[in-house]
């Protein structure tokens, strides 16, 4: 679950990492109030709970209590998605040497918590990483250690960006206590996006994402009392679901069997029937490295029975814009390929379109694979067994599509 | 209307063995229902693609159930 940028700077709060003085305020009056006791030269940001604030025009400069007051409500009638600001953060201007950009999450492939640190601030670090590999430096740390006791892992990860002397110190300091709020707060990303260094050479964070694990609201209920944020509170970063996931929900739930969770519409023209442990993560990333643009993310796995099958093949194919679906997945050893062939079959054709020239591609290789394969057969339906990559598979699928 | 899989059944032989019950029970995807009497059984038509070709129909009546693979005939 993600915290608004106020929320996690009351985080950094409890750990002494500074960040620009400020408050929040629900309408422009607030704001222009909370301008002029801050001294007029502001930052104005909507609070939305979605990353990249800088680059969706959810960030204004104001350079006065009435320019503060005109950002607000400029901001509280942005449409970020399908989001609307809730509030604007209202902060102190800085000036700052420099910037860097600072993270720490968990590395999946290392089974790690990990600590990132670029000099290219205020973007997504994995495009960093992707654009300039040599501009973002990494160090793993354990969760079995305080992280007093590897303090030297945040200093040889500042080290590595090139800081010396007293700003490395400073630094290793941000660092160390970064990650010990994402060890005792159950964070999956903790993230100073922009790292400010004043000219007196002290660190101020600047902007701030913050991401809770789904199943940590439970061991953290002493903080969400205090953010007074309820139990129940849905804080996808998403916001509420579309109708199109409402049913995929109402589909999961009508028949044990299986399960299609989660399911994500996006903007894209091409459906995908994804699965196995993990895999449809790799699946999704292998679809849109071939340049495709899926309308939705739909893992589905545990053996889900035919029907389940062949409803989630018909409500993918009712998104406007998507002819065209892609049924793939890792080895399922846990998952029938022959039932899940039988159920995206039949909801093809209970559309009144034909399989061959709607399934992309049917990859899912594992139980019953060979009775999957007669039935692909029989359709005209093009498929392929565990020889084909993923990636391969995607490439052929996303090919297709484009035509 | 079932697609991938078909049931034949024969009547009388499920009849004979006594099966009706059986099948019912042990069907894990609920293809089979309590026919006219006690000694007959129904097929529920949206529940014959979910048909998992288990066989435990077959072992529970060899001579009066047959499961058939639409896709290989």
């Amino acid at each position: 679950m993600r915290f608004y940028e106020y929320e996690s700077k009351k985080i950094l709060a409890k750990y002494g990492i500074p960040f620009p003085k400020g408050g929040v305020a629900k309408t422009a009056e607030e704001a222009k109030n909370l301008a002029a006791d801050l001294g007029g030269k502001v930052v104005v940001k909507a609070m939305v709970l979605t990353s990249s604030l800088t680059d969706r025009g959810t960030v204004r400069e104001a350079n006065g209590p009435d320019e503060a007051a005109k950002a607000t409500e400029e901001l509280l009638a942005l449409k970020v998605g399908a989001l609307t600001p809730v509030s604007v953060l209202v902060e102190e201007q800085v000036e700052v040497e420099r910037e860097l950009a600072l993270q720490v999450t968990y590395d999946g492939v290392a089974k790690l918590p990990v600590m990132i640190a670029s000099d290219v601030p205020r973007k997504n670090l994995d495009d960093v990483a992707d654009d300039t590999p040599d501009r973002v430096k990494r160090r793993h740390f354990s969760t079995l250690h305080p992280m007093r006791a590897q303090t030297f892992r945040c200093k040889e990860l500042v080290r590595s960006l090139g800081l010396g002397g007293s700003d490395l110190n400073r630094m290793t300091q941000v660092v160390s206590k970064l990650a010990d709020a994402m060890l005792e707060y159950d964070l999956t990303v903790a993230e100073i996006n922009a790292l400010g260094q004043t000219k007196d050479g002290k660190f101020i964070a600047l902007d701030v994402n913050m991401d809770m694990e789904e199943e940590g609201r439970f061991r953290q209920g002493a903080l969400l009392e205090e953010f007074g944020i309820p139990m129940t509170e849905t804080r996808g970063v998403r916001g509420e679901p579309t109708p199109m996931e409402r049913e995929a929900q109402a589909i999961d739930a009508d028949d044990p069997r299986g399960l299609i969770s989660p399911f994500v519409e996006f903007d894209g023209n091409m459906g995908l029937v994804i699965g196995a442990g993990g895999g449809s993560l790799t699946i999704f990333d292998a679809v849109t490295r071939h340049g495709g643009k899926p309308a939705n993310y739909a893992a589905i796995g545990g053996n889900p029975s035919v029907k389940k099958a062949q409803r989630l093949a018909k409500l993918v194919l009712s998104k406007e814009g998507v002819d065209k679906i892609a049924v793939m997945s890792n080895v399922v050893s846990n998952t029938r390929a022959d039932l899940v062939a039988r159920g995206v079959i039949k909801g093809v054709l209970e559309l009144g379109l034909e399989p061959k020239e709607v399934i992309t591609i049917f990859r899912c290789p594992g139980a019953w694979e060979a009775d999957a394969f007669k039935i692909l057969e029989k359709y005209g339906v093009d498929y392929c067994d565990r020889s084909v990559s993923l990636s391969e598979a995607a490439k052929r699928a996303v090919a297709k599509v484009q035509g | 209307m079932a697609m991938f899989i078909r049931i034949d059944l024969k009547e009388d032989a499920i009849a004979e063995a006594g099966a009706a019950a059986k099948l019912i029970e042990v069907c894990p995807v609920k293809i089979f229902a309590a026919g006219a009497d006690d000694k007959s059984v129904s097929i529920i038509d949206d529940n014959v693609d979910e048909c998992t070709l288990c066989d435990l129909c077959m072992e529970a009546s060899p001579k009066g159930v047959k499961v058939v693979k639409l896709y290989e005939e």
